[in-house]
């Protein structure tokens, strides 16, 4: 029998679900325990800032919110490995790689309550996408900021994230596809949370992993613990390295787990079971890298609690400023339409501001 | 001076702002060596590189989100739909991300591109090839949409498209790229934009069309005129946003109008123009308005299509039904 094609996916985890080393050699930035204290941090103040988020949203002061509960190492993972003048195109739930890039609490709490000024991005890097809800689109965003950067031969990479469920869609595909024939500077990382709304990872697809995708496009590709940050962002490194050296452009599958809802309009109690749920729990991916820091001597309790009470009184204050927005005047739907309102508007928008003035 | 056709003008457009200003990039399928399968990009790959006149993989939609992706990054992308039928795989990028981005982000990221796409019926072409599509583009807030209907205003309406920080549907009239030529200088001076052109000027009939329908409408006021009917013809050209006023004023000099499109009738774009003279224009109004169009039926393959595109029989019996009216 002759072979076309063969191919092998590798699987990187550096911490196993109990914090234990799993053998293979830390990469550097593993060995700077400051750092990975303050990587710690920001995965405890994600897990606090989504809590606010769904509790402000049962009282009614948020609109639906798209939890990222249990995603927080994929997500800080991807977001600590970019540089600032790289590109992120996120899908709508990756708030502690947004976090980590200084998108602010109080900018997401603004988006998903109803007001366009969320994507402000105040701190963010200017060249950060906002949260994309068209599942895929924002892959081929990704590519043409890739295609730009490289015509324009800067050494920037444009990342973007996806869900098991969007891996489906052919803009994915198209995205990859590209990247890997005109060897973009992108990097698409899949973050398998086993769950599109109600629709499990086994009907998505009948690869084997979704790693392996990127097979078909050129493209090296991997999948990590998903819930271990150490291989997150040691995969985030090598890709990005990759791309920004000129090598193209490189997949990711994260496997992690959704432990919320989809959203704060979904119930998962309606299509999967409690047990998956509980095992699911035992891979937190915060715990394990508590116990590792603990291990090291880095992080105890008397830390913990001073920490969430820092991270509480910072949502709080987050909250704050969201809750003290006043609305836009209802003329602003047409102030940031085009680059000048077209004359053919102008009659709309006065009758717009006639109705708000006496409202 | 060189005499141009309207393809011509189109490359001659592409060519002059890509020497201007180094962020215009253009990009589709068969852009580069081919140069284009109606020869709209023929020469530019050479000139400018395959950096700039990208060949991209055959996925509409991939098009599409690159150009987003390239807009958004400070490029002034070109992207070519290689016909209006195959635009539809472009319509997700189009109108969730293109004509939204502005607006979503409250102006921290645009989409300065441009989409052009051959368009229109008359070429004896394959199925899908041969749409009039330009309404499901026109009821879309925040995109431009323009069609050219002379070499001239090709070049003129091109280099405005490209050089509008807002996106833009730049549908070209495929019937009318060869059709004749005319003296169009490569200065680099761009048409206005949301701006309607009087064709010919009239006092008893106003018609009012946009693309290659434009032929048929200078022929029909011609013939009108040996029957002592003076018609005024007015190029729509950008259709969103729409100059309403100079359509207005038009009416309101001749009292009657006929709307001339190749699109299907139902929610058409004539019938926005049809509303609008009806809430403004109405006591100005001496017959009720016509619109001659494509029927509301998928337009047939080719041997029947001339019967479906609107013929210069049909807008001046329709001008005629106006006078008869008043």
């Amino acid at each position: 029998m002759s072979i076309a094609a063969k191919f092998e996916i590798e699987y990187l985890q550096y911490l196993d679900q109990d914090g234990k080393e799993t053998g293979k050699e830390l990469p550097a930035f593993a060995k700077d325990l400051d750092h990975m204290v303050e990587l710690y941090k920001l995965m405890v103040s994600t897990r606090v800032f989504d809590a606010k988020s769904i509790a402000l949203q049962r009282t009614g002061k948020l609109g639906t919110y798209a939890s990222c509960l249990g995603h927080e190492a994929a997500h800080v993972g991807i977001g600590s490995a970019m540089r600032r003048e790289d590109s992120l195109a996120v899908s709508y739930r990756e708030y502690g790689a947004q976090l980590y890039r200084g998108v602010k609490p109080r900018e997401v709490y603004t988006y998903w309550g109803g007001d366009e000024r969320g994507n402000d991005f105040a701190d963010a890097p200017a060249h950060d996408f906002a949260w994309c809800v068209p599942i895929g689109t924002q892959c081929l965003h990704a590519a043409g900021s890739a295609l730009a950067f490289k015509i324009r031969k800067e050494a920037r990479v444009a990342v973007c994230t996806i869900g098991d469920g969007g891996s489906s869609k052919g803009d994915f595909y198209g995205a990859i596809n590209v990247a890997g024939a005109q060897q973009l500077p992108m990097v698409a990382v899949i973050v398998n949370n086993q769950w599109a709304i109600s629709v499990p990872r086994r009907i998505q697809s009948g690869s084997g992993t979704l790693a392996q995708k990127g097979i078909a496009a050129g493209l090296p590709c991997i999948q990590v613990d998903g819930n271990d940050i150490i291989a997150v962002r040691a995969a985030m490194e090598i890709a990005l390295e990759r791309a920004r050296s000129g090598q193209g452009a490189s997949v990711i599958e994260a496997v992690t787990y959704r432990l919320g809802d989809h959203t704060t309009a979904d119930d998962a109690r309606r299509y999967r079971g409690e047990q998956e749920v509980k095992d699911a729990w035992e891979r937190d991916p915060i715990p394990r890298l508590r116990k590792w820091l603990e291990g090291k001597g880095k992080w105890d309790e008397a830390k913990e609690e001073a920490w969430k009470v820092e991270c509480d009184d910072w949502m709080d204050n987050e909250v704050n400023a969201y809750l003290e927005t006043k609305n836009q005047p209802a003329t602003a739907m047409f102030d940031y339409l085009y680059a000048e309102l077209p004359a053919d508007l102008e009659a709309q928008r006065e009758l717009v501001a006639s109705l708000d003035r006496t409202s | 001076m060189a005499q141009i056709t309207l393809i011509e003008a189109v490359t001659q457009a592409l060519a002059y702002e890509m020497r201007n200003d180094e962020s215009v990039v253009v990009l589709g399928e068969d852009v580069g060596v081919n140069g284009g399968v109606f020869r709209a990009t023929q020469g530019l790959q050479e000139q400018f590189g395959e950096m700039r006149v990208i060949d991209t993989p055959l996925d509409e939609a991939t098009i599409a989100g690159l150009t987003i992706g390239l807009a958004v990054q400070g490029m002034k992308p070109v992207a070519e739909a290689q016909f209006e039928g195959f635009i539809y795989p472009m319509m997700e990028h189009i109108a969730c991300h293109a004509a939204r981005m502005r607006n979503r982000t409250r102006g921290r990221m645009t989409v300065p591109a441009v989409w052009r796409a051959p368009w229109g019926g008359g070429i004896r072409a394959p199925e899908h090839h041969s749409e009039a599509n330009e309404h499901l583009f026109t009821n879309i807030p925040g995109l431009r949409v323009v069609m050219p209907s002379s070499p001239a205003r090709a070049y003129g309406l091109l280099l405005a498209a490209i050089r509008d920080p807002d996106p833009v549907i730049f549908f070209e009239p495929k019937r009318i790229y060869r059709q004749y030529k005319e003296e169009v200088p490569d200065d680099g001076e761009a048409l206005p934009l949301d701006v309607c052109f009087v064709l010919r000027d009239g006092t008893d009939v106003t018609l009012v069309t946009w693309g290659a329908q434009v032929k048929e409408c200078l022929e029909a006021a011609d013939e009108l005129a040996q029957k002592g009917i003076s018609a005024e013809v007015i190029d729509v050209a950008t259709l969103t946003p729409l100059d309403f006023d100079t359509i207005a004023e038009s009416v309101t000099k001749t009292g009657r109008c006929v709307i001339v499109h190749e699109a299907p009738k139902t929610a058409g774009f004539g019938a926005e123009i049809a509303a609008r003279l009806a809430e403004e224009c109405l006591y100005s109004l001496l017959a009720p308005v016509q619109r001659v169009t494509g029927f509301d039926t998928h337009i047939p393959l080719f041997r029947l299509e001339m019967k479906y595109l609107p013929s210069v029989e049909r807008i001046v019996e329709a001008a005629e039904r106006t006078l008869a009216a008043s």
